[in-house]
């Protein structure tokens, strides 16, 4: 067992530290105040945020559909909203863009209203939308039915409708596994590069930026954006378990 | 008070089927029926959590069919209390008063007086994870209470408790009752309890309701073999009736009145059989020869088998230690019961 801990820690943790020792204090200082780094480590971060809030709107009433009702066809919505965590990600920016295509009836409807996906923020949101809306349904769905049902239908009989159910009992009980499924879609979102770098190349996110700089520049010039990329992921995510446990000694 | 009329309701593998049902105002009705037979479902389709196919129910003169749970004004209690693990016992007992503009002052006086009457007064400010069975469900009935509701609904409210609890709880229902005359619906699968509580039950099973009636006729007058078994009368047999008789084998059991109609079977509970060594007197009692056949120790009773009349009859005796070794198994032994023991059905 020990050496099965050992191993998990070595093979998770090593190269992650070697990314973060490797760049001198002066290179990444110097990296840090480059503004386009900067402009791709905050759109990685803005747009995976504005895709985990996307996901909390659109996928939390879903989740909670499939946590409460049955219906025909439901392992099959299941298996479909899996989908993205299965299917290779440059295939998901593929698709996204044949769908948003001149040809596309959706693609067409978009132009119409103006809204480019190809190259720009929004193909960007949406793509990170795609791939990260099936970890925040995945862990919402579990809180809700971790909820025995009897406490909603109580307090529908005293009284409470559906909306003020939902904020009275069900969410107080189950918004844990919300941040987590926001933590979780949220990390997701951040590190995809296979869709992105189909949908949206520029403008550049920080995993696009750091392969950029691989290949053109080499590993040196890439590891000091992906050390930032690890550090700015860290403070985030640190600050959101650190919510969710504070919330969890407080119920 | 509630009126279900022909209610139809299915789910995948279970239906409940041309339901009616009639509980007065202020009454204090009894389901009865084994796990599986739809009793709660048809609790929870009166509350209006569960969806009908169709049929109609009304609450206190008022078709509530259609309308959502938090506009019916009844209240529910479940068999696990369902309280809000994240709120005080104060917030959960105070949950439903915003929804019945109950002055938040008044709330808080109401709140005290029923957590008073239900003996959790000092549990007010508790985490409600930190309470025993039996205060979990006082807390969850002061819920049900606060909010007043025309209608309490009962889902076995005491069958997880310890008996002590339970008889306390029983207890406290009825004070309760008595008080504030509730129309009040109890899910049971304890004939004492409901022999207790209630004033009329119905039977369930498989989704219909096979007998409605006052508590005391549905024990000692069930209509069909299945509710007679049921209801714990064991001797239940198929016979032919002849001249007001019933035929059992070459036997005709006496009955005190004409046999009720398109009758098939006789019922005799094992309480009303006196078995005996020596033939008893009275030409008005039934009596039968037969012969011990088995026996089971049941507590402080002896059930017995015996053959008589070309069946089985079980019987009880009280176990007397010196005298035990009356009934082995061959004992020829006297069967007798009244005519009014004797039930048709």
């Amino acid at each position: 067992m020990a050496a099965s801990t050992v191993s998990v820690l070595l093979l998770v943790f090593l190269p992650l530290v070697q990314m973060l020792l490797s760049p001198s204090p002066g290179l990444l200082w110097e990296t840090i105040r480059d503004k386009d780094v900067l402009r791709a480590i905050w759109l990685s971060l803005y747009a995976s945020g504005l895709a985990a809030l996307i996901s909390l709107v659109l996928g939390t009433p879903f989740a909670y559909l499939l946590a409460r009702r049955d219906f025909r066809g439901k392992k099959l919505l299941e298996s479909a909203i899996d989908l993205p965590i299965m299917i290779p990600h440059p295939v998901i920016g593929i698709a996204i863009l044949s769908v948003a295509g001149a040809h596309h009836p959706v693609g067409q409807f978009l132009a119409w209203l103006g809204v480019r996906i190809m190259g720009s923020v929004t193909g960007l949101v949406i793509v990170l939308t795609f791939v990260g809306l099936p970890f925040h349904v995945n862990a919402v769905r579990t809180g809700f039915t971790a909820v025995p049902e009897r406490l909603e239908k109580v307090s529908r009989s005293l009284g409470a409708g559906m909306t003020a159910t939902f904020f009275r009992v069900t969410l107080p009980l189950t918004w844990r596994s919300l941040v987590i499924g926001q933590i979780m879609c949220l990390a997701r979102a951040i590190s995809e590069f296979g869709a992105v770098v189909i949908v949206a190349y520029h403008p550049m996110t920080a995993p696009v930026m750091i392969y950029e700089r691989f290949t053109a520049y080499g590993l040196e010039y890439s590891l000091p954006v992906a050390a930032w990329l690890i550090i700015a992921s860290l403070v985030l995510f640190v600050i959101l378990r650190w919510v969710s446990a504070a919330g969890e000694k407080r119920p | 008070m509630i009126e279900v009329r022909d209610l139809n309701l299915s789910l995948p593998g279970f239906a409940l089927r041309e339901v009616d049902l009639s509980v007065a105002a202020g009454e204090f009705f009894a389901l009865i029926g084994p796990t599986g037979a739809g009793k709660t479902l048809l609790l929870e389709a009166i509350a209006g959590l569960t969806a009908v196919d169709s049929g109609r129910i009304d609450v206190a003169g008022r078709e509530v069919t259609g309308l959502p749970p938090e506009r019916r004004g009844v209240g529910i209690v479940y068999q696990d209390c369902a309280l809000f693990p994240h709120l005080k016992v104060r917030e959960n007992i105070a949950f439903g008063l915003r929804y019945r503009q109950v002055d938040p002052a008044a709330g808080r006086v109401r709140v005290g007086e029923l957590a008073e009457r239900l003996g959790i007064g000092h549990l007010l400010d508790r985490s409600v994870t930190h309470l025993s069975g039996g205060e979990r469900q006082r807390v969850a009935l002061a819920r049900a209470l606060a909010v007043e509701p025309v209608v309490l609904l009962l889902d076995e409210p005491l069958s997880a408790l310890d008996p002590a609890f339970r008889e306390d709880l029983r207890f406290m229902l009825k004070e309760i009752h008595r008080i504030s005359r509730v129309t009040t619906l109890l899910v049971s699968h304890d004939f004492g309890e409901v022999q207790y509580l209630a004033d009329r039950a119905a039977v369930m099973n498989q989704g219909q309701i096979e007998q409605t009636g006052p508590v005391e006729e549905i024990f000692s007058r069930p209509r069909t073999p299945w509710v007679a078994r049921f209801v714990g009368v064991k001797n239940v047999f198929a016979c032919a009736f002849e001249s007001g008789r019933a035929r059992l084998g070459d036997s005709r059991i006496r009955l005190a009145g004409p046999p009720s109609p398109g009758a098939s079977h006789l019922a005799v509970r094992p309480e009303d059989i006196l078995v005996s060594l020596e033939r008893p007197g009275g030409p008005e009692v039934n009596c039968l020869e037969g012969r011990v056949s088995g026996f089971t120790a049941l507590g402080q009773v002896l059930e017995l088998q015996v053959e008589a009349a070309s069946v089985v009859f079980r019987c009880q005796v009280v176990r007397q230690a010196p005298l035990d070794g009356r009934f082995q198994p061959g004992q020829p032994v006297y069967l007798s019961f009244r005519p009014e023991a004797a039930h048709t059905l």
